[in-house]
């Protein structure tokens, strides 16, 4: 009987530490760089986005493109004497597994750089750990304002995180960049707005109403929604009574998609308009409908003549995810890392007294990327404030607008 | 006046749903005195059955004919989740029948996550929410102000008819006397006649089944599944069983469709909104259990000499 026990016992065990062995961090080193000089080692590239739950597919896409990135400057030596590698932590779009994915980053030397994170409330836990180790960290999704410009970012601007930039539009350009297209262009005058509570999505919602209402748009209905839920039943209900015209959510697409699925199923047949966070192809999968809107930051990434060459890089490199809406600003947010670093060090030799110049590199970089000309404020934030609106039609989210946010 | 028979409709579907688990929580705790964790888990389990049943099982030409794809597609369920049950309370709660009640309770949350991050990494795409195909008649049924999903109709038949099954099969048959009987006393059970093994089997067996039915039922109201559904849902059965009274089939049903109606109900009316529905459901449970500690249905415990 005891003997029973034992075995099944271990083979349960055994199974269970199988399972748990297969994660998903995974340390990838650059190409071959077989004519470089990698003497004096690997200097490494860390990235903190989700690579598993419902947002994986556009950390997926981050993590491959600065891949691609590292893999370049690996053939072509871009920092001297050196390889370099990309380190990729899940955050699993959690702020608390994002601090510990910081934490496990920082403790290691050999990292100059993160290129990360994909959710501003994850940055806003990974920020304090990366200043306190001086670890310069390049977001290419982040819109949140307050990151870089504090609470008071629009009255009164305060630099937070020295070590903190981002190559991508914020929230209060985005937001009003919506307002202006929703109430403006499209003609709704009737809004209700949804959001799921997070960083994000709170943000998003407050500058957009700010705009919809000076454009003559009054706000009908808003609810919350959890973060985990599934059935939005009782969330339609509450705002179908006030019949609005459209709804503006804040969040992410692994719950818009449902929402605007079942928002549409239950009779009430309006447009969902979102942010960056529902501007990917599994929202369309999930549930958005014809008529859907989105907008996000950047150009779109086709049309863009400095991103052909980053397009076919990416294909050639037959990466199984797709590089998703932040693929393109990830290459560019690793490649500003990778040249600053090549500037900082000039040749010489790496070591923690090298992180202030490459810090003060980063802070001076001036390129040209995928995403067009990359260049940060004296905030950190990026000078590129293009922002597209996009429209789900035949099933495909095809560009409407492009432009900039004046006023 | 429409926005509350509307509310109600939605809480009548939610509350079908989560009985379906509920009885498998309280029919296992009947018996041996086990919360089993995991049953959640199982009922998400029974929804990736469906969806697999239905990618690869399910030819081509039959797809669209619901009223064909839909029973094979539940049988698929059904099968994965009963199969789960069967290994699960073989080789985690058989053997600790008879350890002190913690180690079990212990091991059901190990499976619970074992189950979880098992489907999450091997099956394919299961990192982020999938899509599932509806597999009955869409569209909604529109009586008056209210719009219910023809899915979310089916779902409340569904879960009457199964849960007066089940009640006639205990109150009725032999096995059901037996599993009264080992609910009861189980050694005096066994001097009866009465072999636990079998009778526990069963338990788990048919808490699987509406477990796995409730899984694609589920798949089919939402189009989606993702892994998460199973902690998510089995937490409200597990409240709906013990508001009904742990181990009373009326209780998990009647707890059920209380918790889906105060969840739509709380998320109109009460100050929060939808976001704070969760706290409404606790906050009614724990008043439910200073007063009345076996719950809704329950008996007050006695102590077994």
């Amino acid at each position: 009987m005891r003997k029973h026990s034992v075995k099944s016992a271990a083979i349960v065990v055994g199974v269970l530490l199988v399972a748990g062995a297969c994660g998903t961090n995974k340390t990838e080193a650059g190409g071959s760089g077989g004519a470089c000089d990698t003497s004096k080692g690997t200097l490494v590239i860390g990235v903190i986005a989700p690579q598993s739950g419902g947002l994986s597919a556009l950390g997926l896409g981050i993590k491959n493109s600065s891949q691609l990135a590292v893999d370049e400057a690996n053939e072509k030596c871009t920092v001297k004497g050196y390889k370099l590698a990309v380190d990729t932590q899940d955050d699993e779009a959690n702020p608390a597994k994002g601090a510990q994915a910081a934490t496990k980053l920082s403790s290691d030397p050999n990292v100059v750089g993160v290129v990360g994170t994909l959710n501003s409330s994850v940055a806003q836990t990974v920020q304090p750990i990366l200043l306190q180790k001086k670890i310069v960290q390049v977001s290419p999704a982040n819109t949140n304002p307050t990151l870089t410009r504090g609470a008071d970012f629009a009255t009164a601007p305060k630099r937070a995180f020295d070590t903190y930039f981002r190559v991508c539009a914020t929230d209060e350009l985005q937001g009003p960049f919506a307002a202006n297209y929703l109430v403006t262009k499209a003609g709704k005058k009737k809004i209700a707005i949804i959001t799921d509570g997070k960083t994000y999505g709170e943000g998003l919602a407050a500058e957009f109403t700010k705009q919809a209402t000076k454009n003559g748009a009054t706000i009908v209905a808003t609810a919350k929604i959890g973060e985990k839920d599934t059935d939005f039943a009782s969330a339609i209900t509450a705002i179908s009574g006030a019949a609005p015209d459209a709804l503006y959510y804040g969040g992410e697409y692994p719950q818009a998609a449902p929402l605007s699925k079942q928002m549409k199923s239950s009779g009430l047949n309006i447009p969902l308009m979102g942010g960056d966070g529902i501007y990917d192809d599994k929202y369309i999968s999930l549930g958005g409908g014809d008529g859907d809107l989105a907008t996000s930051v950047g150009a779109p990434t086709e049309k863009l003549d400095s991103a052909k060459a980053f397009v076919d890089a990416y294909a050639k490199k037959g990466y199984k995810d797709a590089y998703g809406a932040y693929g393109a600003f990830s290459y560019d947010a690793a490649n500003a890392i990778i040249g600053s670093l090549a500037t900082a060090l000039n040749g010489g030799d790496w070591s923690e007294s090298k992180r202030a110049d490459l810090l003060k590199a980063v802070g001076s970089y001036s390129g040209t990327g995928a995403t067009g000309g990359i260049k940060f404020d004296e905030y950190g934030d990026s000078t590129n404030k293009v922002l597209t609106v996009y429209q789900v039609t035949g099933g495909k989210w095809n560009a409407a607008e492009t432009g900039e946010f004046t006023g | 006046m429409s926005t509350l028979l509307q509310q109600l409709a939605n809480g009548v579907v939610q509350g079908a749903l989560i009985a379906l688990i509920a009885l498998g929580y309280t029919m296992v705790y009947g018996i041996i005195q086990l919360i089993n964790f995991a049953h959640g888990e199982v009922f998400m389990v029974g929804a990736y059955g469906g969806l697999a049943t239905y990618t690869w099982l399910v030819p081509d030409s039959v797809k669209d004919v619901w009223y064909v794809s839909l029973p094979l597609v539940l049988i698929g369920g059904v099968a994965v989740s009963v199969a789960v049950a069967l290994v699960m309370e073989r080789f985690a709660y058989r053997p600790l029948r008879n350890a002190p009640r913690l180690a079990p309770l212990i091991t059901a949350l190990g499976v619970s996550v074992f189950l979880q991050e098992f489907v999450r990494n091997f099956y394919p795409n299961a990192t982020a929410a999938l899509p599932f195909p509806g597999v009955f008649v869409q569209g909604q049924l529109v009586l008056g102000p209210i719009r219910v999903g023809y899915s979310g109709i089916l779902l409340i038949f569904v879960s009457v008819i199964l849960s007066v099954l089940l009640q006639t099969y205990i109150n009725r048959s032999r096995m059901g006397r037996a599993m009264r009987a080992t609910a009861q006393d189980p050694d005096t059970a066994k001097l009866m006649g009465v072999n636990p093994d079998r009778v526990i089997v069963l338990t788990f067996v048919l808490g699987a089944v509406l477990a796995g039915v409730a899984g694609v039922l589920f798949g089919t109201y939402l189009n989606n599944i993702n892994t998460d559904m199973g902690f998510q849902t089995g937490i409200f059965a597990f409240t709906a069983a013990v508001l009904g009274g742990v181990g009373s089939i009326r209780g998990a049903v009647v707890g059920a469709f209380i918790i889906g109606l105060v969840k739509s109900l709380a998320g109109q009316y009460m100050p929060g909104g939808t976001q704070y529905d969760y706290v409404w459901i606790f906050v009614m449970l724990i008043l439910v259990l200073v007063f009345r500690p076996q719950g809704l249905f329950g008996e007050p415990e006695r102590v077994r000499a």
